[in-house]
Protein backbone atom coordinates (compact mmCIF):
# COMPACT_ATOMS: atom_id res chain seq x y z
CA UNK A 1 0.00 0.00 0.00
CA UNK A 2 1.19 3.13 -0.95
CA UNK A 3 0.87 6.24 1.95
CA UNK A 4 0.95 9.67 0.06
CA UNK A 5 3.01 11.75 2.02
CA UNK A 6 1.57 15.03 3.13
CA UNK A 7 2.82 18.10 0.81
CA UNK A 8 4.58 19.60 3.38
CA UNK A 9 5.89 18.30 6.59
CA UNK A 10 7.46 20.70 9.43
CA UNK A 11 8.56 19.01 12.93
CA UNK A 12 10.20 20.73 15.93
CA UNK A 13 11.14 23.98 13.62
CA UNK A 14 12.81 26.33 15.31
CA UNK A 15 14.40 29.98 14.70
CA UNK A 16 15.96 32.83 16.18
CA UNK A 17 17.19 36.51 15.22
CA UNK A 18 19.50 37.52 17.72
CA UNK A 19 17.82 37.34 21.17
CA UNK A 20 14.52 37.48 19.43
CA UNK A 21 13.15 33.61 19.61
CA UNK A 22 10.79 33.95 16.38
CA UNK A 23 9.93 30.15 16.14
CA UNK A 24 9.89 27.79 19.07
CA UNK A 25 8.94 24.64 17.69
CA UNK A 26 6.82 24.65 15.01
CA UNK A 27 5.25 21.48 13.83
CA UNK A 28 2.42 20.75 11.05
CA UNK A 29 1.59 18.93 7.92
CA UNK A 30 -0.15 19.70 4.97
CA UNK A 31 -1.87 17.50 2.73
CA UNK A 32 -1.29 17.23 -0.80
CA UNK A 33 -3.47 19.49 -2.96
CA UNK A 34 -5.16 21.51 -0.13
CA UNK A 35 -5.01 24.84 0.85
CA UNK A 36 -3.45 25.60 4.75
CA UNK A 37 -3.55 28.94 6.29
CA UNK A 38 -1.11 29.78 8.45
CA UNK A 39 -2.92 32.50 11.22
CA UNK A 40 -1.31 34.84 13.40
CA UNK A 41 -0.97 38.77 13.69
CA UNK A 42 1.95 40.53 12.75
CA UNK A 43 5.12 39.26 14.23
CA UNK A 44 3.88 35.91 15.18
CA UNK A 45 6.82 34.47 12.86
CA UNK A 46 4.42 33.33 9.46
CA UNK A 47 6.85 34.94 7.54
CA UNK A 48 9.94 33.12 8.77
CA UNK A 49 8.09 29.84 8.03
CA UNK A 50 7.58 30.39 4.68
CA UNK A 51 11.14 31.86 3.99
CA UNK A 52 12.29 28.40 5.57
CA UNK A 53 10.10 26.27 3.69
CA UNK A 54 11.19 28.14 0.30
CA UNK A 55 14.84 27.60 1.15
CA UNK A 56 15.61 31.44 1.94
CA UNK A 57 16.27 30.67 5.63
CA UNK A 58 18.05 27.98 7.01
CA UNK A 59 16.23 26.64 10.59
CA UNK A 60 18.22 26.69 13.43
CA UNK A 61 16.85 23.12 14.43
CA UNK A 62 13.64 20.98 13.42
CA UNK A 63 12.87 19.53 9.73
CA UNK A 64 10.86 20.58 7.06
CA UNK A 65 10.31 18.45 3.91
CA UNK A 66 8.33 19.90 1.10
CA UNK A 67 7.26 17.70 -1.86
CA UNK A 68 9.18 14.98 -0.01
CA UNK A 69 12.34 16.82 0.00
CA UNK A 70 14.30 18.31 2.95
CA UNK A 71 14.80 22.06 2.64
CA UNK A 72 18.37 21.60 3.87
CA UNK A 73 19.91 19.22 2.17
CA UNK A 74 17.84 19.27 -0.83
CA UNK A 75 17.26 23.08 -1.65
CA UNK A 76 17.42 22.41 -5.26
CA UNK A 77 14.99 19.81 -5.48
CA UNK A 78 12.54 22.19 -3.28
CA UNK A 79 12.83 24.91 -5.70
CA UNK A 80 11.69 22.68 -8.33
CA UNK A 81 8.85 21.98 -6.36
CA UNK A 82 7.69 25.19 -5.69
CA UNK A 83 6.79 29.15 -6.28
CA UNK A 84 6.57 31.69 -3.65
CA UNK A 85 4.72 34.71 -3.78
CA UNK A 86 6.61 36.90 -1.31
CA UNK A 87 4.34 39.75 0.87
CA UNK A 88 5.48 42.49 -1.19
CA UNK A 89 4.37 41.94 -4.80
CA UNK A 90 7.74 40.69 -6.64
CA UNK A 91 7.37 42.48 -9.68
CA UNK A 92 9.70 44.17 -11.83
CA UNK A 93 8.11 47.70 -12.24
CA UNK A 94 10.48 49.05 -14.92
CA UNK A 95 9.09 45.92 -17.49
CA UNK A 96 5.66 45.32 -18.83
CA UNK A 97 2.99 42.84 -17.08
CA UNK A 98 4.58 40.42 -20.13
CA UNK A 99 8.06 40.73 -19.97
CA UNK A 100 7.48 40.26 -15.95
CA UNK A 101 5.74 36.76 -17.24
CA UNK A 102 8.47 36.08 -20.04
CA UNK A 103 11.58 36.97 -17.41
CA UNK A 104 9.97 34.14 -15.22
CA UNK A 105 9.23 31.67 -17.41
CA UNK A 106 12.62 31.46 -19.35
CA UNK A 107 14.48 31.44 -15.74
CA UNK A 108 12.05 28.43 -15.32
CA UNK A 109 13.71 27.23 -18.54
CA UNK A 110 10.53 26.47 -20.24
CA UNK A 111 9.29 26.13 -24.11
CA UNK A 112 7.00 28.47 -25.25
CA UNK A 113 7.30 31.43 -23.23
CA UNK A 114 5.42 33.75 -25.24
CA UNK A 115 2.26 31.32 -25.16
CA UNK A 116 2.39 30.71 -21.56
CA UNK A 117 2.79 34.17 -20.78
CA UNK A 118 -0.18 35.31 -22.89
CA UNK A 119 -2.42 32.51 -21.49
CA UNK A 120 -1.78 33.77 -17.78
CA UNK A 121 -2.26 37.31 -18.82
CA UNK A 122 -5.65 35.72 -20.03
CA UNK A 123 -6.52 33.74 -16.87
CA UNK A 124 -5.52 36.45 -14.60
CA UNK A 125 -7.36 39.21 -16.36
CA UNK A 126 -4.45 41.12 -17.01
CA UNK A 127 -4.65 40.78 -21.11
CA UNK A 128 -5.45 44.38 -21.90
CA UNK A 129 -3.07 45.71 -19.44
CA UNK A 130 0.31 43.06 -20.67
CA UNK A 131 1.57 45.36 -22.82
CA UNK A 132 2.40 48.71 -19.88
CA UNK A 133 4.97 48.83 -17.53
CA UNK A 134 3.87 47.53 -13.87
CA UNK A 135 4.53 50.83 -12.08
CA UNK A 136 1.08 52.19 -13.98
CA UNK A 137 -0.73 49.29 -12.44
CA UNK A 138 -3.27 49.26 -9.34
CA UNK A 139 -2.19 47.02 -6.50
CA UNK A 140 -4.54 44.42 -7.21
CA UNK A 141 -3.27 43.91 -10.81
CA UNK A 142 0.57 43.73 -9.18
CA UNK A 143 -0.78 41.29 -7.13
CA UNK A 144 -2.14 39.25 -9.66
CA UNK A 145 0.18 39.53 -12.14
CA UNK A 146 2.56 38.36 -8.87
CA UNK A 147 0.54 35.04 -8.62
CA UNK A 148 0.56 34.52 -12.05
CA UNK A 149 4.42 34.81 -12.37
CA UNK A 150 4.50 32.06 -9.67
CA UNK A 151 2.34 29.42 -11.52
CA UNK A 152 4.58 29.01 -14.46
CA UNK A 153 5.99 25.28 -14.60
CA UNK A 154 2.67 24.26 -12.45
CA UNK A 155 4.63 23.70 -9.39
CA UNK A 156 3.12 20.88 -6.88
CA UNK A 157 3.26 23.64 -3.84
CA UNK A 158 2.53 27.29 -3.81
CA UNK A 159 3.50 29.93 -1.10
CA UNK A 160 1.03 32.71 -0.69
CA UNK A 161 2.56 35.17 1.94
CA UNK A 162 -0.38 37.59 3.02
CA UNK A 163 -1.73 37.93 -0.43
CA UNK A 164 -4.17 40.43 0.15
CA UNK A 165 -2.52 42.66 2.24
CA UNK A 166 -3.17 45.89 1.67
CA UNK A 167 -5.54 45.51 -1.28
CA UNK A 168 -9.02 46.63 -1.65
CA UNK A 169 -11.95 44.39 -1.25
CA UNK A 170 -12.82 43.83 -4.88
CA UNK A 171 -8.96 42.80 -5.57
CA UNK A 172 -9.13 40.45 -2.41
CA UNK A 173 -11.90 38.69 -3.67
CA UNK A 174 -9.88 38.43 -7.10
CA UNK A 175 -7.04 37.15 -5.51
CA UNK A 176 -8.92 34.84 -3.33
CA UNK A 177 -10.73 33.26 -6.51
CA UNK A 178 -7.46 32.57 -8.44
CA UNK A 179 -6.11 30.78 -4.99
CA UNK A 180 -9.18 28.54 -5.47
CA UNK A 181 -8.62 28.41 -8.85
CA UNK A 182 -5.22 26.66 -8.05
CA UNK A 183 -6.48 24.24 -5.33
CA UNK A 184 -9.30 23.45 -7.55
CA UNK A 185 -6.35 22.27 -10.29
CA UNK A 186 -4.55 19.94 -7.36
CA UNK A 187 -2.13 22.86 -6.17
CA UNK A 188 -1.02 22.38 -2.55
CA UNK A 189 -1.30 25.87 -1.27
CA UNK A 190 -0.17 27.19 2.01
CA UNK A 191 -0.73 30.54 2.39
CA UNK A 192 -0.25 32.85 5.30
CA UNK A 193 -2.57 35.73 6.24
CA UNK A 194 -3.94 37.74 9.35
CA UNK A 195 -7.22 38.54 7.67
CA UNK A 196 -10.10 36.01 9.86
CA UNK A 197 -12.42 35.66 7.14
CA UNK A 198 -9.13 35.11 4.42
CA UNK A 199 -8.52 32.14 6.30
CA UNK A 200 -12.45 31.27 6.60
CA UNK A 201 -12.73 31.97 2.89
CA UNK A 202 -9.80 30.21 1.73
CA UNK A 203 -8.62 27.25 4.17
CA UNK A 204 -9.81 23.70 4.44
CA UNK A 205 -7.68 23.52 7.40
CA UNK A 206 -6.45 26.49 9.51
CA UNK A 207 -2.89 26.56 11.71
CA UNK A 208 -2.62 29.46 14.31
CA UNK A 209 1.17 30.70 14.92
CA UNK A 210 1.56 32.28 18.19
CA UNK A 211 4.64 33.33 20.18
CA UNK A 212 6.63 31.03 17.79
CA UNK A 213 4.58 27.97 18.40
CA UNK A 214 1.09 26.49 16.22
CA UNK A 215 -1.68 26.88 19.29
CA UNK A 216 -4.18 25.47 17.00
CA UNK A 217 -4.67 23.77 14.02
CA UNK A 218 -7.45 21.79 12.65
CA UNK A 219 -10.57 22.48 10.21
CA UNK A 220 -12.80 25.76 10.56
CA UNK A 221 -15.33 23.68 12.22
CA UNK A 222 -12.69 21.87 15.00
CA UNK A 223 -11.69 25.40 15.62
CA UNK A 224 -15.13 26.50 16.28
CA UNK A 225 -15.34 23.63 18.52
CA UNK A 226 -12.71 25.09 20.62
CA UNK A 227 -15.05 27.58 22.02
CA UNK A 228 -18.28 26.93 23.90
CA UNK A 229 -21.45 26.67 21.37
CA UNK A 230 -22.09 29.84 19.58
CA UNK A 231 -25.02 31.87 20.80
CA UNK A 232 -27.58 31.54 18.14
CA UNK A 233 -29.97 34.79 19.03
CA UNK A 234 -27.35 37.17 17.48
CA UNK A 235 -27.60 35.56 14.42
CA UNK A 236 -29.19 37.84 11.94
CA UNK A 237 -28.70 37.88 8.53
CA UNK A 238 -26.98 41.60 8.73
CA UNK A 239 -24.66 42.16 5.94
CA UNK A 240 -21.36 43.46 6.38
CA UNK A 241 -19.76 46.81 5.24
CA UNK A 242 -17.42 44.46 3.01
CA UNK A 243 -20.52 43.50 1.43
CA UNK A 244 -22.33 46.24 1.07
CA UNK A 245 -19.35 47.93 -0.40
CA UNK A 246 -19.02 45.14 -3.02
CA UNK A 247 -22.55 45.50 -3.83
CA UNK A 248 -22.14 49.18 -4.74
CA UNK A 249 -19.10 48.71 -6.49
CA UNK A 250 -19.98 45.65 -8.78
CA UNK A 251 -23.01 47.40 -9.86
CA UNK A 252 -21.05 50.66 -10.37
CA UNK A 253 -17.50 49.29 -12.20
CA UNK A 254 -18.43 46.80 -14.89
CA UNK A 255 -16.73 49.19 -17.61
CA UNK A 256 -13.57 49.56 -15.42
CA UNK A 257 -13.44 46.60 -14.41
CA UNK A 258 -9.59 45.84 -15.16
CA UNK A 259 -7.80 48.92 -15.61
CA UNK A 260 -8.68 51.67 -12.33
CA UNK A 261 -8.43 50.41 -8.75
CA UNK A 262 -6.64 53.44 -7.99
CA UNK A 263 -5.98 52.09 -4.73
CA UNK A 264 -1.96 52.88 -2.83
CA UNK A 265 -0.83 49.52 -3.26
CA UNK A 266 1.07 49.68 -0.22
CA UNK A 267 1.05 48.13 3.48
CA UNK A 268 -0.16 50.94 5.40
CA UNK A 269 -3.01 48.79 6.63
CA UNK A 270 -1.30 46.38 8.47
CA UNK A 271 -2.23 48.29 12.06
CA UNK A 272 -5.62 48.54 11.69
CA UNK A 273 -6.03 45.05 11.30
CA UNK A 274 -3.75 43.91 14.61
CA UNK A 275 -6.56 43.67 16.67
CA UNK A 276 -8.22 41.41 14.68
CA UNK A 277 -5.73 38.27 15.65
CA UNK A 278 -6.62 38.43 19.31
CA UNK A 279 -10.48 38.38 18.99
CA UNK A 280 -11.96 35.68 21.56
CA UNK A 281 -15.08 35.33 21.78
CA UNK A 282 -16.30 38.82 20.78
CA UNK A 283 -14.72 37.98 17.46
CA UNK A 284 -16.75 34.59 16.84
CA UNK A 285 -20.06 36.19 16.87
CA UNK A 286 -19.04 38.63 14.25
CA UNK A 287 -17.73 35.76 12.41
CA UNK A 288 -20.90 33.70 12.90
CA UNK A 289 -22.87 36.96 11.29
CA UNK A 290 -20.93 37.80 8.45
CA UNK A 291 -20.99 33.46 7.36
CA UNK A 292 -24.40 34.46 7.23
CA UNK A 293 -24.33 37.70 5.49
CA UNK A 294 -21.31 36.77 3.15
CA UNK A 295 -23.31 34.12 1.26
CA UNK A 296 -22.53 35.66 -2.04
CA UNK B 1 23.84 23.44 -13.62
CA UNK B 2 27.28 25.14 -15.64
CA UNK B 3 24.51 25.32 -18.55
CA UNK B 4 21.84 27.28 -16.63
CA UNK B 5 24.13 29.52 -15.12
CA UNK B 6 24.89 30.71 -18.58
CA UNK B 7 21.15 31.03 -19.37
CA UNK B 8 20.01 32.64 -16.56
CA UNK B 9 22.64 35.05 -16.28
CA UNK B 10 21.90 36.23 -19.99
CA UNK B 11 17.82 36.40 -19.35
CA UNK B 12 18.75 38.57 -15.90
CA UNK B 13 21.37 40.56 -17.77
CA UNK B 14 18.45 41.06 -20.68
CA UNK B 15 16.63 42.13 -18.15
CA UNK B 16 18.68 44.66 -16.21
CA UNK B 17 19.55 45.91 -19.28
CA UNK B 18 16.01 46.96 -19.93
CA UNK B 19 15.99 49.29 -17.08
CA UNK B 20 18.93 50.94 -18.65
CA UNK B 21 17.54 51.57 -22.03
CA UNK B 22 14.24 51.82 -20.43
CA UNK B 23 15.39 54.99 -18.05
CA UNK B 24 18.52 56.97 -20.14
CA UNK B 25 18.65 59.58 -17.23
CA UNK B 26 21.10 57.37 -15.34
CA UNK B 27 23.53 57.12 -18.30
CA UNK B 28 22.89 60.90 -18.52
CA UNK B 29 23.08 61.64 -14.96
CA UNK B 30 26.67 59.28 -15.15
CA UNK B 31 28.12 61.17 -17.88
CA UNK B 32 27.25 64.74 -17.18
CA UNK B 33 29.52 65.13 -14.45
CA UNK B 34 33.01 64.03 -15.77
CA UNK B 35 31.77 66.06 -18.90
CA UNK B 36 30.85 68.78 -16.72
CA UNK B 37 34.14 68.34 -15.12
CA UNK B 38 36.30 67.91 -18.36
CA UNK B 39 34.90 71.44 -19.73
CA UNK B 40 35.57 73.31 -16.49
CA UNK B 41 39.38 72.01 -16.27
CA UNK B 42 40.16 72.16 -20.01
CA UNK B 43 38.77 75.54 -20.54
CA UNK B 44 38.65 77.41 -16.60
CA UNK B 45 41.23 75.75 -15.19
CA UNK B 46 43.51 74.04 -17.70
CA UNK B 47 44.89 77.19 -19.37
CA UNK B 48 46.57 77.78 -16.26
CA UNK B 49 47.98 73.91 -15.65
CA UNK B 50 51.54 73.29 -17.12
CA UNK B 51 51.69 69.87 -18.60
CA UNK B 52 54.45 70.13 -20.78
CA UNK B 53 53.70 70.30 -24.75
CA UNK B 54 50.58 68.17 -24.94
CA UNK B 55 47.15 69.33 -25.31
CA UNK B 56 45.44 69.31 -21.69
CA UNK B 57 42.31 67.56 -22.84
CA UNK B 58 44.72 64.46 -23.99
CA UNK B 59 46.26 65.14 -20.58
CA UNK B 60 43.05 64.67 -18.40
CA UNK B 61 41.05 62.38 -20.46
CA UNK B 62 42.56 59.13 -18.26
CA UNK B 63 41.19 60.54 -15.47
CA UNK B 64 37.88 61.73 -16.55
CA UNK B 65 36.84 58.31 -17.90
CA UNK B 66 37.67 56.74 -14.27
CA UNK B 67 35.54 59.39 -12.90
CA UNK B 68 32.64 58.24 -15.24
CA UNK B 69 33.17 54.66 -13.99
CA UNK B 70 33.38 55.81 -10.29
CA UNK B 71 30.07 57.30 -11.21
CA UNK B 72 28.47 54.35 -13.29
CA UNK B 73 29.15 51.94 -10.19
CA UNK B 74 27.16 53.78 -7.30
CA UNK B 75 24.30 53.12 -10.04
CA UNK B 76 25.18 49.56 -9.78
CA UNK B 77 24.91 49.55 -5.98
CA UNK B 78 21.18 51.20 -6.17
CA UNK B 79 20.02 48.82 -9.11
CA UNK B 80 21.50 45.83 -6.58
CA UNK B 81 20.37 47.56 -3.67
CA UNK B 82 16.69 48.15 -5.13
CA UNK B 83 16.28 44.55 -6.28
CA UNK B 84 16.88 42.97 -3.00
CA UNK B 85 14.38 45.71 -1.29
CA UNK B 86 11.63 44.79 -3.76
CA UNK B 87 10.94 41.13 -2.99
CA UNK B 88 12.16 40.55 -6.67
CA UNK B 89 15.61 38.90 -5.12
CA UNK B 90 13.80 36.72 -3.32
CA UNK B 91 11.27 35.43 -6.17
CA UNK B 92 14.89 35.14 -7.93
CA UNK B 93 16.16 33.01 -4.77
CA UNK B 94 13.34 30.48 -4.67
CA UNK B 95 13.23 29.70 -8.22
CA UNK B 96 15.35 26.72 -9.30
CA UNK B 97 17.90 28.66 -10.96
CA UNK B 98 21.95 29.45 -10.70
CA UNK B 99 21.88 31.41 -7.60
CA UNK B 100 25.31 33.23 -8.22
CA UNK B 101 23.66 34.68 -12.06
CA UNK B 102 21.46 36.80 -10.08
CA UNK B 103 24.68 38.82 -8.99
CA UNK B 104 26.58 37.92 -12.52
CA UNK B 105 23.57 39.54 -14.22
CA UNK B 106 24.11 43.03 -12.07
CA UNK B 107 27.66 42.95 -13.01
CA UNK B 108 27.64 42.47 -16.79
CA UNK B 109 25.00 45.24 -16.72
CA UNK B 110 27.57 47.17 -14.70
CA UNK B 111 29.68 46.55 -17.83
CA UNK B 112 27.76 46.87 -20.20
CA UNK B 113 26.37 50.35 -19.00
CA UNK B 114 29.58 51.92 -18.20
CA UNK B 115 31.05 51.37 -21.51
CA UNK B 116 28.20 53.08 -22.96
CA UNK B 117 29.11 55.93 -20.59
CA UNK B 118 32.61 55.64 -22.05
CA UNK B 119 31.72 55.96 -25.59
CA UNK B 120 29.51 59.32 -24.45
CA UNK B 121 32.62 60.88 -22.69
CA UNK B 122 35.25 60.17 -25.60
CA UNK B 123 33.09 61.42 -28.04
CA UNK B 124 32.38 64.53 -26.55
CA UNK B 125 36.56 64.31 -25.98
CA UNK B 126 37.02 64.41 -29.35
CA UNK B 127 34.44 67.22 -29.67
CA UNK B 128 36.71 69.11 -27.45
CA UNK B 129 39.80 68.51 -29.67
CA UNK B 130 41.10 65.06 -27.94
CA UNK B 131 43.23 63.72 -30.65
CA UNK B 132 45.43 60.45 -30.65
CA UNK B 133 47.66 58.67 -32.28
CA UNK B 134 47.60 55.69 -30.86
CA UNK B 135 46.73 52.42 -32.95
CA UNK B 136 44.47 49.84 -32.42
CA UNK B 137 46.38 47.74 -30.25
CA UNK B 138 47.34 50.08 -28.07
CA UNK B 139 42.95 51.00 -27.59
CA UNK B 140 42.72 47.63 -27.17
CA UNK B 141 44.73 47.69 -23.94
CA UNK B 142 43.45 51.43 -22.57
CA UNK B 143 39.56 49.14 -22.86
CA UNK B 144 41.29 46.14 -21.59
CA UNK B 145 42.81 48.17 -18.56
CA UNK B 146 39.34 50.55 -18.39
CA UNK B 147 37.09 47.14 -18.00
CA UNK B 148 39.56 45.55 -15.52
CA UNK B 149 38.92 48.72 -13.47
CA UNK B 150 35.37 48.39 -13.64
CA UNK B 151 35.05 45.24 -12.97
CA UNK B 152 37.21 45.54 -9.88
CA UNK B 153 34.62 48.47 -9.00
CA UNK B 154 31.77 46.62 -9.59
CA UNK B 155 32.40 44.48 -6.97
CA UNK B 156 33.15 46.69 -4.62
CA UNK B 157 29.72 48.76 -5.67
CA UNK B 158 27.96 44.72 -5.22
CA UNK B 159 29.37 44.69 -1.48
CA UNK B 160 27.98 48.07 -0.82
CA UNK B 161 24.80 47.22 -2.81
CA UNK B 162 23.95 44.48 -0.56
CA UNK B 163 24.99 45.73 2.54
CA UNK B 164 23.64 48.78 2.74
CA UNK B 165 20.65 49.92 4.83
CA UNK B 166 19.32 52.96 3.18
CA UNK B 167 19.00 54.16 -0.81
CA UNK B 168 21.81 57.08 0.18
CA UNK B 169 23.45 54.53 1.57
CA UNK B 170 23.73 51.97 -1.70
CA UNK B 171 25.55 55.05 -3.45
CA UNK B 172 27.84 57.06 -0.86
CA UNK B 173 30.48 54.19 -0.74
CA UNK B 174 31.32 55.41 -4.52
CA UNK B 175 32.27 59.22 -3.25
CA UNK B 176 35.73 58.19 -2.18
CA UNK B 177 36.41 56.46 -5.72
CA UNK B 178 35.26 59.77 -7.82
CA UNK B 179 37.32 61.80 -5.41
CA UNK B 180 40.90 59.36 -5.56
CA UNK B 181 41.60 61.18 -9.46
CA UNK B 182 42.14 64.47 -7.95
CA UNK B 183 45.05 63.22 -5.55
CA UNK B 184 46.41 61.80 -8.14
CA UNK B 185 48.33 62.55 -11.93
CA UNK B 186 44.96 62.73 -13.73
CA UNK B 187 44.40 66.58 -13.39
CA UNK B 188 48.01 68.14 -12.68
CA UNK B 189 51.98 66.63 -12.66
CA UNK B 190 52.47 65.09 -9.26
CA UNK B 191 55.30 66.77 -8.73
CA UNK B 192 53.67 70.10 -8.33
CA UNK B 193 52.18 68.97 -5.00
CA UNK B 194 53.37 69.04 -1.27
CA UNK B 195 55.62 66.20 0.22
CA UNK B 196 53.04 63.89 1.81
CA UNK B 197 50.04 64.58 -0.33
CA UNK B 198 52.37 63.93 -3.44
CA UNK B 199 53.72 60.58 -1.77
CA UNK B 200 49.73 59.82 -1.48
CA UNK B 201 49.27 60.87 -5.03
CA UNK B 202 52.17 58.53 -6.36
CA UNK B 203 51.43 55.24 -4.69
CA UNK B 204 47.63 55.33 -4.89
CA UNK B 205 46.18 53.15 -7.24
CA UNK B 206 44.56 55.87 -9.58
CA UNK B 207 47.70 57.24 -10.78
CA UNK B 208 49.39 54.71 -12.27
CA UNK B 209 46.37 53.48 -13.81
CA UNK B 210 46.24 56.92 -15.41
CA UNK B 211 49.38 57.10 -16.35
CA UNK B 212 49.30 53.80 -18.21
CA UNK B 213 46.53 54.74 -19.66
CA UNK B 214 47.90 58.20 -20.71
CA UNK B 215 51.09 56.50 -21.99
CA UNK B 216 49.09 54.29 -24.08
CA UNK B 217 47.14 56.91 -25.99
CA UNK B 218 49.61 59.12 -26.92
CA UNK B 219 51.95 56.40 -28.13
CA UNK B 220 54.56 56.29 -25.45
CA UNK B 221 56.41 53.19 -24.42
CA UNK B 222 54.55 52.09 -21.32
CA UNK B 223 56.38 52.12 -18.05
CA UNK B 224 56.28 49.67 -15.30
CA UNK B 225 53.20 51.78 -14.32
CA UNK B 226 51.39 48.98 -16.36
CA UNK B 227 52.36 46.56 -13.47
CA UNK B 228 51.57 48.25 -10.49
CA UNK B 229 48.23 49.21 -12.30
CA UNK B 230 47.19 45.96 -12.49
CA UNK B 231 48.60 44.66 -9.24
CA UNK B 232 45.92 47.01 -7.63
CA UNK B 233 43.25 45.72 -10.07
CA UNK B 234 43.67 42.24 -9.58
CA UNK B 235 44.36 42.58 -6.08
CA UNK B 236 41.15 44.80 -4.82
CA UNK B 237 38.93 42.94 -7.22
CA UNK B 238 39.99 39.18 -5.86
CA UNK B 239 39.78 40.69 -2.62
CA UNK B 240 36.42 42.52 -3.40
CA UNK B 241 35.23 39.37 -5.13
CA UNK B 242 35.56 37.67 -2.14
CA UNK B 243 34.06 39.53 0.56
CA UNK B 244 30.75 40.38 -2.31
CA UNK B 245 30.04 36.91 -2.77
CA UNK B 246 30.68 36.11 1.02
CA UNK B 247 28.39 39.05 1.83
CA UNK B 248 26.10 37.78 -0.67
CA UNK B 249 25.89 34.10 0.74
CA UNK B 250 25.17 35.49 4.55
CA UNK B 251 22.66 36.89 2.73
CA UNK B 252 20.75 34.11 1.36
CA UNK B 253 21.50 31.19 3.52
Amino acid sequence: MITIDPAIRIRGLEKSYQDVHVLRGVDFDVARGSIFALLGSNGAGKTTVVKTLSTLLKPDAGTATVDGFDVVSQPANVRESISLTGQFAAVDETLTGRENLVLVARLRHLEDVGRIADELLTRFHLAEAGGRAVSTYSGGMRRRLDIAMSLFGDPPVIFLDEPTTGLDPQSRVEVWNSVKDLAGRGTTVLLTTQYLDEAEQLAERIAILHQGRIVANGTLADLKRLLPPAQVEYVEKQPTLEDVFLAIIDNNNDIDHDNDHDNDHDSDHDNDHDSDSDTNGNGRTARVARAAGSDR
Amino acid sequence: MTTHFLGDTVVLLGRSMRHITRSLDTIVTVTIMPIALMLLFVYVFGGAIDTGSERYVNYLLPGILLITIAMGISYTAFRLFTDMKSGIFERFQSMPIARSSVLWAHVLTSLVSNLISLVIVMLVALLMGFRSPAGVLAWLGVAGILMLFTLTVTWLAVIAGLSAKTTDGAGAFSYPIIFLPFISSAFVPTDTMPGPVRAFAEHQPVTSIVNTIRDLITQQPVSTDIWTALAWCFGVLVVAYALAMATYHRKIA
